[in-house]
């Protein structure tokens, strides 16, 4: 960082550089190498390649889902806007909301947003680990349990006897037995509970700018690093 | 202020009035309010707020914030065993199971009678002579099965502490080896009158060349901390007394406060005399209460031969007189201006430093925080000379140091050594064999292996605040790192995110490794925890807080490696149990029901 006067975008950008290091992501990044695509043989080209040489090579693939979550984060994926066309030309999606892809396959990158709270979270958390090089939890429920965990306070056969049984107005509620519905765990937990996760990124939710930094380090082979301004949210 | 007719109304308004309605007595006021009832009921917090014309939530806080403060009822008899490692190693973990079979209680668990409750709590520095509990902040030591039996019995039979056997509350000093301090006799006043003669200027260069270092642990220069206060601008100077001897392993506070609570008094008199202050306080830890009556006595001793009070050995306008604060059970408070905040009747929160106490401590005056071993190295001094003092020791670490010697050891105690003593020397003395392991200077220490028994006690080598545990080869060294997580995740002050959060995680994460659900990625997780806490904790106690488990992975890194687990990850709780409750509610037990807790393989 130059200390001479400098043009005043500049100027700025290097002050907010500065106090990075401490808020930065609640797990701090380790040294990344550049993904290279499932299938690929040479690495993958950063997200500035040409179209048409990208074209013909194979492309990263990124899974994406949200298991006890709102979707908030994956709608501030979509604020990275028209930058999602750049993205595509050098990845594509497997399952995520925009495919309807209902099973992840092998992947280099999965995304998971929300906390772990069902048998059925569980099992398609397991799944994404199992298929994708680098796990990344999005957002507070994935990283802290966030609003669902709230009911951690409260005992789970008791919320659900309240809801199903003692309701008003006719007896013998039960509670559902069907096997199509998931059963809830105990308490809700943050991914990081439940298998290994590489990366976290904070927020509620991160904004589209964030994840696009975040992933544009990534795919380049730089530390993913998230500058002050970018976890600031007051 | 309100008027009860109750008994325990009438008991506080005298307490209130004993304390002057001195709100940065506060601290003081919830001790003394909370032997009445045992509790501090919110009838009582409310009445103190308004004795004390404090706001409802600055009472609350700060009762909320000590552990021996109880802002719900507890038993009669409150037991608490003291959780050191040291007391571990003598079985006071089997102790504790069995008290809680015999009285048929949980931890923690006040008895349907209200008579009872038996829980943990830190390191009561009774590690000599362990294991040890605390009831109603009463020491009982050297516990055995029947003592246990014999104190469920006199517990169920109601009788109070002061017709329980005197031995059970008996401490010995343990003095195994006796240099300058633990072979002085203490002749009341000589030192002062020595001090005197020399003036302020004259005993604060004796200092200066005495090179006198604070026997805390941080290792400050005496003499530069008296300046430095005795010169501040200011309108009164304190001299404070730590005796807040929190450090697990730590007990010659204890002793000297014990059987050399002349020198220590004398020392902070001394302290007064050079910096000009009237008033002194000794800050006590709440796990030393027993000693209160004896160390109050003292002082009523010292006042009636003019040792303290107005014009003090007949020296004009010399002026001063110490207050004994007790503590309530907070490690933090060690912390000078954390126990300073105490001090002044808040939550003991270490203070932004600079300022400095020395410019800016009690109630915003100059005040010189000593540690009790030093300021009994004061009367050395001003005996015997600066340059006398200054002839033993090492270069950099002047005179003797007081060392409190426990764990696997024939002759636990304390030793008083020059500094420059190795580590294979003072192991030699104690009569320790096998050893594995020496953790010096406390939970926030260093831990040696068997390789670094030639390094020395000094602070240009091993610095001490004076704890020494010793390991034999059958102690599993990960679970003393583990016991000092536990202890620091309980002791921090709440006050900064990394400390909080930090110690609590590393605390669940030693949890998880022995537990057996362990692998390198908690590995990974510690070492990288460990250097986020050390860099951005706010005081010394967090920063200090993952020192034994950097140390032991470093050193004695296969224990944890025996307990890691080959695969990448496992969760720290079992997946299939966490489904049961849903299960049973919901009637099933359907293959889609049921999880399995480890998936091998990526």
């Amino acid at each position: 960082m130059s200390k001479k006067p400098v043009a005043k975008k500049t100027a700025k950008a290097a002050k907010a550089r500065k106090p990075a290091k401490k808020p930065a992501a609640k797990k701090p990044a380790r040294v990344a190498k550049p993904l290279k695509a499932v299938t690929a043989k040479k690495p993958a080209k950063p997200a500035k390649a040409e179209a048409a040489a990208s074209a013909r090579k194979p492309k990263l693939r990124i899974a994406t889902t949200s298991l006890s979550g709102c979707f908030g984060c994956h709608t501030s994926f979509l604020d990275i806007d028209e930058r999602i066309l750049q993205l595509v030309e050098i990845a594509e999606f497997d399952r995520s909301p925009i495919t309807d892809i209902k099973h992840c396959g092998p992947c280099d990158i999965g995304i998971i947003e929300g906390g772990v709270c069902n048998a059925e979270n569980v099992h398609v958390l397991r799944e994404f680990r199992a298929n994708c090089k680098t796990l990344i939890a999005i957002g507070a429920c994935a990283i802290n349990g966030g609003l669902p965990a709230l009911r951690n306070h409260l005992d789970v056969t008791d919320c659900l006897t309240r809801v199903y049984c003692d309701r008003a107005g006719g007896k013998n509620h039960t509670v559902p037995n069907d096997p199509e519905l998931p059963l809830l765990l105990e308490k809700v937990h943050p991914i990081n509970e439940v298998v290994r996760v590489d990366y976290f990124i904070p927020g509620c939710p991160p904004s589209g700018d964030a994840i696009w930094k975040f992933l544009t380090d990534l795919i380049t082979g730089r530390m993913p690093r998230l500058d002050h301004e970018l976890l600031r949210f007051d | 202020m309100s008027d009860h007719p109750t008994k325990s109304g009438n008991a506080l308004q005298a307490i209130l009035e004993n304390n002057s309605y001195n709100p940065t007595r506060l601290v003081q006021v919830l001790r003394e309010a909370q032997e009445v009832e045992g509790w501090l009921s919110d009838i009582t917090l409310s009445d103190i707020a308004q004795g004390l014309n404090l706001p409802i939530a600055r009472v609350r806080s700060t009762a909320n914030f000590y552990s021996f403060f109880y802002t719900r009822p507890v038993g009669r008899y409150r037991v608490l065993f003291s959780d050191n490692i040291t007391d571990r190693m003598q079985g006071s973990g089997a102790l504790f199971d069995h008290m809680l079979a015999r009285l048929k209680l949980t931890d923690n668990q006040v008895s349907a009678d209200g008579a009872v409750s038996v829980a943990r709590t830190s390191c009561t520095g009774m590690c000599d002579q362990g294991p040890a509990l605390l009831v109603n902040n009463m020491a009982v030591t050297r516990l055995t099965p029947r003592r246990i039996d014999e104190i469920c019995d006199l517990i169920k039979a109601g009788l109070p502490l002061a017709s329980w056997p005197s031995y059970y509350f008996k401490v010995e000093n343990n003095i195994r080896r006796r240099d300058m301090l633990l072979g002085a006799n203490w002749d009341p006043g000589v030192a002062l009158r020595a001090a005197i003669a020399r003036g302020p200027k004259g005993m604060l260069n004796e200092m200066k060349i005495s090179n006198l270092r604070g026997r805390g642990g941080a290792g400050f220069t005496t003499a530069i901390k008296w300046d430095a206060a005795r010169t501040a601008p200011g309108t009164a100077r304190y001299v404070v007394c730590n005796a807040d001897e929190g450090e697990p392993g730590t007990f010659k506070d204890r002793v000297l406060l014990q059987k050399y609570a002349g020198h220590v008094f004398e020392g902070m008199t001394i302290a007064g005399y050079v910096i000009g202050a009237a008033k002194g306080f000794l800050y006590l830890r709440g796990e030393y209460t027993y000693l209160l009556p004896d160390l109050e006595a003292h002082l009523d001793g010292l006042r009636r031969s003019n040792l303290l009070g107005q014009n003090i050995c007949g020296q004009e306008g010399f002026n001063f007189d110490i207050e004994i604060h007790v503590g309530a059970g907070a490690y933090v408070c060690g912390e000078e201006t954390a126990l300073i905040e105490s001090l002044e009747g808040k939550p003991g929160k270490p203070r932004i430093r600079p300022p400095f106490p020395v410019t800016y401590g009690y109630l915003g005056q100059p005040t010189t925080v000593n540690n009790v071993e030093t300021l009994c190295k004061v009367l050395e001094i001003a005996t015997a000379g600066g340059a006398k003092y200054a002839g033993q020791g090492t270069k950099q670490s002047t005179g003797t140091k007081i060392l409190s010697v426990a764990g696997d050891v024939d002759l636990p105690g304390l030793y008083e050594y020059p500094f420059g003593v190795k580590i294979s020397q003072v192991l030699e003395d104690c009569g320790a064999r096998d050893v594995q392991a020496v953790q010096v200077s406390g939970a926030a220490g260093i831990c040696l292996s068997p390789r670094e028994f030639g390094r020395r006690i000094a602070f240009e080598d091993v610095p001490t605040a004076g704890s020494f545990m010793v390991f034999n080869k059958k102690r599993d060294m990960f679970d003393v790192a583990r016991n000092f997580a536990h202890f620091f995740a309980h002791e921090s002050c709440g006050f900064c995110t990394p400390c909080r959060v930090g110690t609590s995680i590393v605390s669940n994460i030693m949890d998880k490794i022995a537990a057996g659900h362990g692998t390198q990625y908690e590995m990974n997780e510690l070492g990288r925890l460990t250097k986020v806490i050390r860099g951005s904790a706010h005081c010394g106690l967090g920063t200090a807080s993952c020192n034994a488990i950097s140390d032991t992975v470093q050193k004695f890194r296969a224990t944890y490696e025996a307990k890691l687990k080959s695969a990448d990850f496992e969760p720290a709780f079992d997946l299939d149990k966490a489904l049961a409750k849903t299960r049973a509610v919901a009637n099933r037990d359907d293959a889609d029901a049921h999880l399995e807790t480890s998936v091998g393989g990526h």
